[in-house]
């Protein structure tokens, strides 16, 4: 798209069955916040792409849209990466936006990317941060190598500039009272027609752990070496209410199969009050990922690990010394007479 | 049917090594040296899930990647894998591309060596980490594509695939010409033996230079590029470190105190 006639920001809502994911939600909060620097303060557009989806219009305000354009067709009652891509790129032409977000989960990877091509214009993957600069300039900060590296990316020849974040980078902003605009809008989308059709659509079962409000996170890294050693681990962090969570090395052993807990550039980036971790050596990619948070508490065995540098605390410890003794602490305090009469 | 299959291969520095990545404080420029370049590891997971297709239902894999000439040396091992013919995109007009840049670069050089039924590639690279190469190819090639991809087959004249998706999983099926994806959850990338190793002198490895690929000079390297990088930091995260001693027990009560002065309520 050329640069003429370009005016604010849209930013694709995504949807599963609870409505409008966080990471949405986040971005039209954010794009509110980009919209107070720009000039002539422009509208934020949220674009709801779904089968019988009305009611999301309410919520998308709520959250900051000046402006909702519906696309609201059976045809997108079941997610098909071509035809959500289409219909997202058919919005874009459409109103021509300057600014273009998408959220960085695994289908905002899909769609963002195709929708950029077809677009013919720039996207930047995975912000960490998202800014206008004092001259206009919109601001892109992408991480290289895990983390280790930040980089600004512009597109000042080209429109609109895309660009995803993760969940969790920004806060939701909350709208009270606020009345959207709304617009239909039904292109003829085909997607790659009969070339890709969906064979079935299996959901998860388990219900995924939430770490956008947990207010102590304790993470165990390879370091924690064993199945025994893992589940010692998350039974402390039940005694102290926290939520667990896990580095990739972790996960990739295997000791827990909630991936969705996986903190740091290619998981989730978390802001608890206390980040308390285990046998973690802080590689860049995981790093990344707790620098919103509080307080970081960190005990690993080795001196030199990575992880200390960015520690308010550090306790240099095997890691199941010190999981015993607070865990002996905790079991202390809480014992229960087991005999009710008695209590 | 025998299925020609591409694979995209992008050689990148070892991850094991990122904590000595600097920034020259006056040049500004990413300081690499010392560091190898391996094959980014979900490229080997694409090579691995072609190899099992050509193994089950015959056929050919090309490898193309866009990098420099020490690239070469990447590519021998792609070929020890068991990869058939390995093509090097190399050329100073090429570098500095961005993700659009770059997958209309593999587009001209896979339309270059011919028609293929599949392309696979890993889902992202190490280093970048954008995940968007394979969905631009696809479209630049204007055929079906998919991310995510952690199980594939090829059945009936098409590819069965299963994607993960952010509350669970989809299964498709696309008709061929595609562009797939993969994860690490695809398979195991195979090792290749010293008899492997042995026979990568026999196979066909080209250098493709610009002018070997009809490429719109509007679309390549950093001037073809919508996207331009600027200026790259080192984000400063260091806190206090501040050590905490004593026995096990003592160093317990004090983390429990620092939960609690942080506002976390404790039993």
């Amino acid at each position: 798209m050329d640069l003429e006639n370009c005016r604010g920001i849209m930013v694709y809502c995504e949807i599963d069955v609870c409505g409008i994911i966080d990471n949405s939600l986040e971005l039209i909060g954010h794009a509110n916040t980009l919209k107070e620097k720009m000039e002539h303060y422009p509208e934020v557009t949220a674009v709801i792409i779904g089968s019988d989806v009305g009611s999301l219009i309410t919520v998308a305000a709520r959250h900051g849209a000046d402006r909702v354009i519906m696309m609201d067709n059976p045809r997108y009652r079941v997610y098909r990466p071509d035809l959500y891509s289409d219909a997202l790129a058919a919005a874009a032409e459409k109103y021509r936006p300057e600014i273009l977000l998408v959220g960085a989960s695994l289908s905002g990877e899909e769609i963002g990317p195709t929708v950029a091509m077809k677009l013919h214009t720039g996207m930047a993957a995975h912000c960490v941060e998202l800014k206008i600069r004092d001259d206009g300039q919109f601001v892109q900060v992408v991480p290289a190598f895990g983390g280790k590296v930040l980089g600004d990316i512009l597109c000042p020849g080209f429109r609109p500039q895309m660009a995803s974040m993760k969940a969790g980078m920004v806060s939701k902003r909350i709208f009270e009272g606020k009345v959207a605009e709304i617009e239909s809008f039904d292109p003829d989308v085909r997607g790659f027609g009969d070339r890709l059709q969906v064979i079935e659509t299996i959901p998860e079962t388990r219900k995924r752990v939430s770490l956008s409000n947990a207010e102590l996170v304790v993470t165990g890294g390879f370091g924690i070496g064993t199945q025994e050693g893992w589940d010692k681990l998350e039974h402390m962090a039940e005694l102290l209410h926290g939520v667990s969570t896990c580095t990739r090395p972790a996960l990739d052993a295997g000791w827990t199969d909630k991936e969705e807990t996986m903190v740091g550039t290619s998981g989730v980036a978390i802001k608890p009050k206390v980040y308390l971790g285990f046998g973690v050596s802080g590689a860049a990619h995981h790093t990344c990922g707790i620098k919103g948070a509080g307080l970081i508490i960190s005990v690993n065995r080795d001196a030199n690990a990575p992880i200390f540098e960015v520690s308010d605390f550090k306790v240099v410890s095997d890691w199941e010394a010190i999981v015993n003794a607070i865990t002996a602490r905790l079991e202390a305090t809480s014992a229960v007479c087991p005999d009710p009469d008695r209590a | 049917m025998a299925l020609t299959i591409a694979v995209c291969i992008k050689p990148v520095p070892d991850s094991e090594y990122y904590n000595k990545i600097t920034i020259d404080p006056v040049t500004k420029r990413l300081n690499r040296d010392g560091i190898p370049t391996v094959i980014n590891s979900m490229d080997k997971n694409a090579i691995e899930a072609a190899l099992r297709l050509r193994e089950k239902h015959g056929g050919r894999v090309l490898a193309f990647s866009m990098a420099p000439d020490t690239a070469i040396e990447n590519l021998k091992r792609v070929l020890a894998m068991g990869v058939d013919e390995a093509y090097l995109c190399s050329d100073r007009v090429l570098g500095g591309a961005d993700t659009w840049a770059t997958s209309y670069t593999l587009y001209k050089a896979i339309e270059k060596t011919g028609p293929v039924d599949l392309v696979i590639m890993g889902n992202q690279t190490e280093d970048g980490g954008t995940a968007q190469v394979p969905s631009q190819l696809g479209e630049w090639m204007g055929v079906p594509h998919l991310a995510n991809v952690i199980a594939l087959d090829y059945e009936d004249g098409g590819m069965v695939v299963k994607t993960k998706a952010d509350r669970g999983t989809i299964r498709y099926s696309l008709k061929l010409p595609a562009v797939l994806a993969v994860t690490r959850d695809c398979n195991e990338p195979r090792i290749p033996s010293v008899m492997d190793i042995l026979k990568v002198g026999k196979k066909p490895m080209r250098i493709l230079r610009a002018q070997d690929l009809d490429l719109n000079p509007d679309f390549i390297g950093i001037k073809g590029s919508p996207t331009q990088a600027g200026e790259i930091y080192s984000p400063d995260m260091s806190r206090k470190s501040e050590a905490l001693v004593g026995d096990p027990d003592e160093i317990a009560l004090r983390i429990l105190d620092e939960l609690r002065k942080a506002g976390i309520s404790i039993g």
